[in-house]
């Protein structure tokens, strides 16, 4: 039994919206906030790949690979920022991101 | 001998290594010389990348034409600007790392690869390269909360929205079968259906985050008060003209058989823009902050241009982009200059009664303001009026009257800033300029001048790169 390709979109799309919720209803920690940036790279991915497969097409699967190399990049930026603003402010609670304002 | 068209990017990112290496393995701090060693490898990527032939490298993942050549000379000449702007700022504000100008390298890298983008993957690669290297920068000053605090926004926010154009780019992968530009463009101009439509608006909203497009420019405020004045200076110019160029060059091209889908949101997204930018700034109490809204206002501008969907507004678009790259680093280097007591200010109020001390740069600083206010007969005014004129010529009367009214609006902050320097009551008592603001103020406001004596170049140049990207 084959699975068709809408299940696969439904799947990404629902992680694409617990992704954008996890940025912007979460009010307490910003590494919260980069495990939702991951969940939406890996939706992007999940499309990437069910596409590859139907479409019987190997750039699904090669852009796969640049979104991953490029997402474990974004991480280690995120956190090296993430961890100069802790010794800044000795605090990640989102609430606190708050010196400009306007 | 005409140069390879990959050797800009090659010298850039070979150069960019062997940089970091000498910043590492140097025992003095090298931060000054690296620098120079930055300037001198964007000059000769300039000047080889004018010099390259027309080609489409990688079986179709690499593109030049005349209309990459274009972008990249506007980003190159906003990132030499930004970089002369840093070298004496960063080192009396105590963060002269070597490692901003190998950033800067790299970002140009990315910038240039993602304009001259013929697939979908290279537009990701180059956009995220360029992403990554200005994450970093913005958060310069590492011991600066606010510094901190603006790489953290514009990390968030960035990473959002490049996931967004990553979800775009696979959705339009799925629907219309590829990613390669010339085959979509083939395969969109016998329409499309609603997956590859919703594609294009992620890929939209992607893009509108980097020109900070309202309503997706919620980090710019933040990003450039927070950030350095010499790294604003770089977010202002050569990231901004990418991602317009880069914007131009995938609705034209791949998506240029969808104008009627995208054409409305461009126009939205133009008149929120001019809009907002305009409102917003009025009551800003900062330069910088001043200057984002001023930042949004213009890339509403801009996309007025691209949203007649034809040829001559592309023209304007380009020509408009030109126009504010020279404003804006002109604008910055008044702004870096901007120090009292060793200490970098960047209230309005202290600008009270430059004109009686400082009588040259409060004129230079008052040319931007009015440049920037669209008042004849310096530059500014010019791009404004190609844009209106094309917007009207193509029927868009609505949007081009919004605009005017919008630029009439936004006249009233700059010329509170002229205002403030000329007629209130204060003792600036601004450190001198050091030579390299000194120098970019000078070309920049030469440009500003003089542009209307010769606006020919820059118009024909605008309208060959238009015509080698819609064809």
């Amino acid at each position: 039994m084959t699975i068709p390709v809408s299940h696969y979109l439904v799947v990404s799309a629902m992680l694409l919206v617990i992704g954008v919720f996890g940025i912007f209803m979460n009010r307490k920690n910003v590494i919260v906030i980069m495990m939702s940036i991951e969940l939406i790279l890996l939706a992007a991915n999940l499309n990437f790949v069910a596409f590859s497969g139907v479409l019987h097409d190997m750039v699904g699967q090669v852009f796969t690979m640049f979104v991953l190399t490029v997402a474990a990049a974004e991480s280690a930026i995120g956190l090296a920022i993430l961890v100069i603003y802790f010794r800044n402010r000795g605090s990640i609670e989102v609430e606190d991101v708050t010196l400009m304002k306007g | 001998m005409t140069p390879s068209p990959l050797l800009p990017a090659l010298i850039l990112g070979l150069g960019g290594m062997a940089l970091l290496l000498i910043g590492v393995l140097a025992k003095a701090n090298r931060a000054q010389g690296v620098t120079m060693g930055a300037i001198l490898l964007l000059l000769i990527a300039a000047g080889l990348s004018l010099l390259a032939p027309d080609a489409v490298l990688f079986s179709g993942l690499l593109k030049t034409s005349l209309f990459t050549r274009y972008a990249d000379t506007l980003i190159y000449l906003g990132a030499i600007a930004a970089l002369i702007l840093s070298v004496d700022f960063n080192q009396r504000e105590g963060i002269a790392r070597f490692e901003y100008p190998v950033l800067v390298l790299f970002a140009v890298l990315g910038m240039v690869v993602m304009v001259s983008a013929a697939d979908m993957m290279t537009l990701y690669v180059g956009f995220e390269l360029q992403s990554l290297a200005m994450y970093i920068t913005a958060a310069l000053a590492r011991d600066n909360p606010r510094s901190a605090e603006a790489g953290l926004k514009y990390f968030v926010l960035g990473a959002l929205a490049s996931g967004l154009l990553v979800y775009g780019i696979s959705l339009v992968y799925g629907f219309a079968g590829t990613t390669n530009f010339a085959a979509l463009a083939a395969v969109l101009r016998e329409g499309a259906g609603a997956g590859t439509v919703a594609g294009v608006v992620f890929v939209l909203v992607g893009l509108a985050f980097k020109i900070s497009a309202a309503p997706f420019h919620m980090w710019t405020p933040d990003v450039y008060e927070g950030a350095p004045s010499s790294v604003t200076a770089l977010f202002a110019t050569a990231p901004k003209a990418a991602a317009l160029a880069l914007l131009l060059s995938v609705m034209a091209g791949p998506f240029g058989g969808l104008v009627a889908q995208w054409q409305l949101l461009i126009q939205i997204l133009a008149i929120i823009s001019m809009a907002w930018g305009a409102l917003a700034a009025i009551g800003q109490s900062n330069i910088k902050r001043l200057l984002a809204y001023s930042s949004i206002s213009h890339m509403g501008y801009a996309l007025m241009g691209l949203a007649t969907g034809t040829l001559a507004g592309v023209q304007s678009s380009l020509v408009y982009v030109a126009i504010y790259v020279v404003m804006s680093f002109g604008c910055f280097a008044c702004v870096v200059a901007m120090r009292r007591n060793g200490r970098a200010v960047e209230r309005i109020s202290d600008l009270a009664g430059l004109a009686g001390e400082h009588p040259a740069y409060a004129f230079v600083f008052a040319v931007f303001m009015w440049a920037m206010a669209g008042i004849p007969p310096l530059s500014g005014f010019f791009a404004k009026l190609y844009v209106f004129a094309t917007a009207f010529n193509a029927g868009l009367d609505a949007l081009a009257i919004i605009g005017i009214v919008t630029s009439v609006i936004s006249a009233f902050y700059y010329l509170r800033v002229i205002k403030v320097m000329y007629f209130d009551q204060g003792q600036p008592q601004f450190d001198r300029t050091a030579a390299g603001p000194g120098f970019v103020m000078a070309v920049g406001a030469l440009v500003t001048i003089f542009f209307i004596i010769l606006p020919s170049p820059l118009v024909a140049a605008a309208g060959a790169a238009a015509k080698a990207l819609m064809g």
